[in-house]
């Protein structure tokens, strides 16, 4: 809403400057976005002119010589407009005079004559559109008077950011009820309080008849008809203010409406009362498909919940929306049908989102205008027809009116007010305040206020909470003591799944992880570019109704297409490492179960959420962890870091006390020879693997790793801070190497199994730290070698007890087809 | 004798100290200390002097005998030290070659960061954090928090509805023009957990809910589909617009420096009454508007001031959709969002919201 501070303070003027003004209402009342500025930087220099004499130029056809009155003494003046002629007043800018766009106006030699000024047209001082001619003024003023003291040529511009809340201050009066209201300073009589004098005998009833079918839409329509119109452009000073208030002016007839609703809120609409067959005017809903054309010349199609205001012979306008092209008021109309109705907002609102058409008058209605505007609006529009087309306003007014809601009574408890503000408020300040700001206010008790809300703010303050913000805000927000809650019983704290979660984080950054955010809305190709299978259930994706675009329509079942794409974008800069992780839900289509926290997607209310949305860390490992130096790079065999990334996961295990088990396993992206599935407990928690080079080479990567777990198994597993003391250095250990070879198809880990399972409980750990395969094993067999460390926790072992262990264990591994290098 | 035995040691000596090696050294012991040394010999002989003899020569000798065993030992030591110190020049390397790092850490994104340091300052304050889901019924978004179906406040939000169809069977949920408690969406902002949470927690209740919220915005510099926030909410007796305002001066000046300052000016969300916006003082012009050159602050635009979040006291109507202990006539409290990408922006001064989401590694390795 754009409020021009000239007119503004015609209404309240509190004697501050249009900045401090503005600072005041967006601390009391409601946010100035900015102060912007209309017409000419600076009113020096612009002056009424009277031409004294207009002569063809001897040099040019279409330029004239004025001689032109101004404060001093009579100058020369070229002007090229047809229009000026000895006799009139006009708006001069002297030389050195700044024009709106900023330039400073210079003397300049026009074919051959001197001229020190220019004689202005409206659009010159962005005043109006009209740039055929100048413009002559209708004004006594003496030559030399100040323009501006004649012509509205500067002005500032409150740009008003509201909230949906305040419709009552898209109306100029109801922003200067509100600057009376913070500044105390007097308010001008409301511009509707007079109502015009209608003429002559006969009725509106005669000429004009309203039947509406759909009340509950249309509380209130009313009608009032001029006769005898005028028609031509509106008087400057007002199309100055419709231009500052950001609307362009057209003709008499149609810029009253606008300028009525500029100052009440209230939205008109005036049709060509000869184009309205017999007078006659039916609301009702539209049916399903109707068609008409509106104002903007668009053929629009309506559903069955539009409503619409019909003559005889169809469609007329979008209630509250946009009127029609049919009966619009044109250059031939001479009488008008003044329509000011009053709709259902949340309908006005419906309709215009579903046909994409937003009007001022729709931006208004939307928000739910109280039916009393109706005749504010026709009073106030009666009076300037009259004047403004020396129309005669004909006696009457169409009125249907359901019934007008009973203004809200609401008693404002004393106590209440000082709890909810956490300060005293004297009740004379909240009586005061509330009566600026147009409501009834009667003391009731001690310290409690009866109040009666006015029409204009009766569907925002209906309750007593909503007055006590009035209250509040008007004594000052910024004024309010700071305190905190008195609550000492209150305890902060994170949840055991936000600690596991931040501890997990924390540690695969330390291994050398950047975290990354991706969308959580993905495309629907990516299923297929990470080649999952028909049945595989990452293909069943939630998906949004509306995208913004097609590639973010559904919501992701996996973590890795976000690290894809992030490993391509940093490869693709030269970035030196690319290992990423990433922390974040899936959202899958499933419902959400009643076990678990939120990282299994079960989250606090009675409703369980619509899907299931799972925690997931997922990790991306291009060549290796340690960048390559001039001693080497990645260790042998590992160029896609597959055995890194392995190692980063078993140390984040190994950091959370968690047991995370490996077998090989499959996935449809993953190296079918290189992937494998994890573990924790039994419960199955997610997948690693070397990327399938077809993957690979689908986001451009070389050979890359990659991971994805569920959390929540890992939170369950977590055993921070329930460690139990062991005594390991009363009877020390026993520390032995084993050599292995088995069959080139063993897994490793099947191995080591075999060896655990063999050693029983005095074999407290065995674990890998070589590989051989060559010669002295034979083709199709490799060799591991083992430390194992023996342990009783009571005793030292003797070499017999080792020795019986040894010969199980070779037992053991002779059922895998291993035998022992000795 | 002893005259022998005193020339004897001082030839040694002599001797060994000028020994250049080892096996220079051995072939001295040999031949001063002996089996067939002159030196073993006296000693050997001793029995075979006269007794008044035999007292001194044997003192000399072994005197001898020790001193010349620890010369040697001393020069032993000293040719080995040399003998170290010329095998260590043949194994030198050439130090000025690049070391070879450790794993370099690698980084938390800069929104978690922020996001926990705004979860410490209110678990400081005595908070519990909670998480909802992203994924949610309009009933919890928007009609709960007192948007009437076809109410223009939900315009302010413009959002991703679900498709129906592709949400599990016996979800409630059916699209509705205009939309309305039966339809599912992706949450336009952490506040459809206040609900939630005081469903399932009686009063007092402190909480605040970090999460992912989605508005139906195209990609720009200032706007995005899916952006972070940090919900508040504290419910008790007698908890008031006073406590609004100095729990959210504590936790601009933790957010933001001590000598921050905070104002409250008046503004408009469906579910709170009163409502408010929280600005704090330019950290850039220290609320002056204007840098030190006497330039026009661009950070606060010459006001002095930035805003960085909503707030209000809980609105009743909220308070009657959850029910319970919570009656709306008694029951007061307050509630508060923030965007977890403006607090980030504002302390680093990062002037694209598109970085965050763009995961170029040159960006994440500048927060750890």
């Amino acid at each position: 809403m754009r409020v021009p501070f000239g007119w503004l303070t015609e209404y309240c003027d509190p004697g501050l400057a249009p900045e401090e003004l503005a600072e005041l209402l967006s601390m009391r009342a409601v946010e100035v976005e900015r102060v912007s500025r209309v017409g000419v930087p600076s009113t020096d220099g612009f002056e009424v002119g009277r031409v004294v004499s207009a002569e063809q130029h001897p040099n040019a056809d279409r330029l004239r010589v004025c001689e032109v009155e101004t404060s001093e003494g009579t100058r020369t003046i070229v002007c090229g407009a047809p229009n000026v002629a000895a006799g009139q007043a006009v708006a001069v800018a002297l030389p050195g005079a700044r024009m709106p766009d900023g330039q400073k106006l210079k003397r300049a030699k026009l074919r051959g004559v001197e001229s020190n000024g220019m004689i202005l047209s409206e659009r010159e001082l962005e005043l109006g559109d009209d740039h055929a001619g100048i413009m002559v003024l209708d004004t006594d003023a003496a030559p030399g008077t100040p323009l501006a003291d004649v012509l509205p040529i500067t002005d500032s511009v409150l740009e008003l950011d509201l909230n949906p809340n305040r419709v009552d201050c898209m109306g100029v009066y109801g922003v200067a009820r509100e600057v009376h209201a913070i500044t105390g300073a007097p308010l001008a009589p409301a511009p509707w309080e007079l109502d015009a004098e209608p003429e002559g005998g006969g009725s509106v009833q005669d000429l004009a008849s309203v039947t509406v079918e759909v009340p509950e839409l249309c509380p209130r329509f009313t009608a009032r008809a001029f006769t005898e119109i005028t028609l031509g452009p509106s008087p400057t000073w007002l199309r100055a203010r419709l231009l500052a208030a950001g609307m362009r002016p057209i003709f008499n007839a149609v810029d009253i409406t606008n300028y009525v609703m500029l100052i009440t809120a209230q939205p008109l609409h005036a049709f060509d009362l000869d184009r309205v067959p017999g007078g006659e005017l039916i609301i009702r809903t539209a049916r399903e498909g109707e068609t008409m054309t509106t104002l903007d010349g668009i053929e629009r199609t309506l559903d069955a919940e539009t409503v619409l205001v019909c003559d005889r012979d169809g469609p007329a306008g979008i209630a509250g929306i946009m009127g029609g092209q049919r009966s619009e008021v044109s250059d031939a109309t001479t009488s008008v049908l003044l329509e000011v109705a009053n709709w259902d907002g949340v309908n006005v609102l419906r309709t215009s989102s579903l046909l994409g058409l937003r009007s001022d008058a729709s931006s208004r209605n939307e928000k739910q205008l109280h039916p009393e505007l109706t005749i504010r609006a026709q009073r106030l529009a009666s009076r300037l027809f009259a004047e403004l087309c020396g129309a005669t306003v004909v006696p009457g007014t169409v009125d249907a009116a359901a019934e007008i809601p009973a203004p809200h009574r609401i008693s404002l408890h004393g106590a209440r007010l000082d709890s909810l503000l956490g300060v005293p408020i004297e009740r004379a300040e909240a009586s005061a305040g509330l009566g600026r700001l147009g409501f009834e206010v009667a003391e009731a008790g001690e310290r409690d206020l009866e109040v009666t809300v006015p029409v204009e703010r009766h569907y925002d303050v209906t309750r007593e909470v909503d007055v006590i913000e009035e209250v509040g805000r008007l004594h000052g927000l910024d004024r309010l003591p700071r305190t905190l809650p008195a609550h000492p019983d209150r305890v902060g704290g994170l949840s055991r799944e936000q600690l596991v979660r931040r501890r997990v984080e924390d540690v695969i950054r330390d291994l050398g992880f950047d975290q990354i955010v991706s969308w959580a809305f993905v495309d629907a190709g990516l299923a297929d570019r990470l080649r999952l299978l028909g049945d595989d259930e990452r293909r069943v994706a939630v998906a949004t109704h509306n995208p913004i675009s097609e590639e973010h329509a559904r919501m992701r079942t996996t973590l890795l297409g976000g690290l894809l794409d992030a490993a391509r974008h940093n490869l693709a800069r030269d970035v030196a490492r690319v290992a990423l992780f990433e922390s974040g839900p899936v959202y899958l289509r499933e419902s959400a179960g009643d076990e678990g926290g939120p990282l299994t997607g079960r989250f606090a209310g009675r409703m369980p959420p619509p899907a299931r949305e799972r925690h997931r860390l997922a990790g991306l490992l291009v060549g290796g962890l340690a960048p390559p130096t001039w001693r080497g790079s990645a260790p042998a065999g590992d160029a896609a870091g597959f055995y890194s990334l392995k190692g980063a996961l078993e140390t984040l295990a190994a950091q959370l006390g968690v047991a995370l088990a490996l077998s090989p396993g499959a996935e449809p992206f993953l190296h079918p020879g290189r992937a494998a599935s994890l573990a924790i407990d039994g419960r199955g928690a997610g997948w690693i693997g070397e990327l399938h080079p077809l993957v690979s080479r689908e986001w451009d990567l070389p050979g890359a790793s990659a991971f994805e777990l569920d959390l929540a198994p890992l939170s369950d597993a977590f055993g921070g801070g329930e460690e139990r003391y062991r005594d390991l250095t009363s009877h020390p250990s026993v520390l032995q190497d084993l050599a292995v070879t088995v069959g080139e198809e063993v897994p490793a880990e099947r191995v080591r199994e075999a060896v655990a399972h063999g050693g029983g409980e005095l074999l407290v750990d065995a674990r890998i730290f070589d590989v051989y395969r060559g010669e002295q094993v034979g083709p199709g067999r490799k060799s591991l070698a083992l430390r194992l460390e023996f342990r009783a926790a009571d005793r030292t072992l003797t070499d017999a007890e080792v020795g019986e262990a040894r010969e199980r264990i070779r037992r053991e591994l002779a059922e895998i087809g291993g035998s022992l290098r000795e | 004798m002893v005259d022998r035995i005193e020339s004897l040691r001082a030839e040694a000596s002599a001797a060994i100290s000028a020994a250049p090696d080892r096996a220079a050294l051995e072939e001295l012991r040999v031949r001063f200390l002996g089996r067939r040394s002159e030196l073993t010999g006296i000693l050997r002989g001793i029995s075979e002097l006269e007794p008044s003899e035999r007292g001194p020569v044997g003192a000399a000798a072994n005197a001898a005998r020790t001193a010349l065993e620890d010369e040697l030992a001393a020069r032993r030591e000293a040719l080995d030290a040399a003998e170290i110190e010329r095998a260590l020049e043949g194994e030198a390397i050439d130090v000025t070659l690049p070391g070879t790092p450790p794993v370099a850490p690698g980084h938390l994104h800069v929104l978690t960061r922020t996001r926990r340091e705004i979860e410490d300052v209110f678990v400081g304050l005595g908070y519990r954090v909670l998480e909802g889901p992203e994924i949610e019924h309009d009933f919890y978004n928007f009609t709960a928090l007192n948007h009437p179906p076809g109410h223009p406040a939900r315009m302010l939000q413009d959002s991703f509805y679900i498709d129906s169809t592709t949400l599990p069977a016996g979800v409630l949920n059916e699209r509705g023009l205009p939309p309305g408690p039966q339809d599912v969406l992706l949450r336009t902002h952490t506040s459809p957990m206040q609900v939630r949470a005081m469903e399932a927690q009686e009063p007092p209740i402190f909480i605040v809910v970090p999460g992912t919220v989605y508005r139906r915005d195209t990609i720009d510099a200032t706007h995005l589909p899916m952006f972070n926030q940090v919900e508040g909410l504290a419910v008790g007796e007698g908890i008031s617009l006073t406590d609004l305002a100095g729990t959210l001066d504590h936790a601009a000046k933790a957010l933001f420096g001590p000598e921050r300052r905070t104002r409250l000016k008046p503004d408009y969300f469906p579910f709170t009454e009163p409502s408010v916006q929280v600005d704090v003082s330019c950290f850039a012009c220290d609320g002056s508007g204007r840098l030190a050159n006497g330039e026009r602050d661009p950070l606060c635009k010459g006001t002095g001031w930035i805003e960085i979040l909503g707030a209000g006291m809980v609105d009743p109507n909220v308070f009657g959709f959850v029910g319970g202990e919570y009656d709306p006539e008694t029951t007061q409290g307050f509630a508060f969002g923030m965007g977890i990408e403006r607090i980030a922006m504002l302390k680093h001064g990062i002037p694209d919201l598109r970085l965050f989401f763009e995961n170029d590694v040159r960006f994440l390795e500048q927060f750890s």
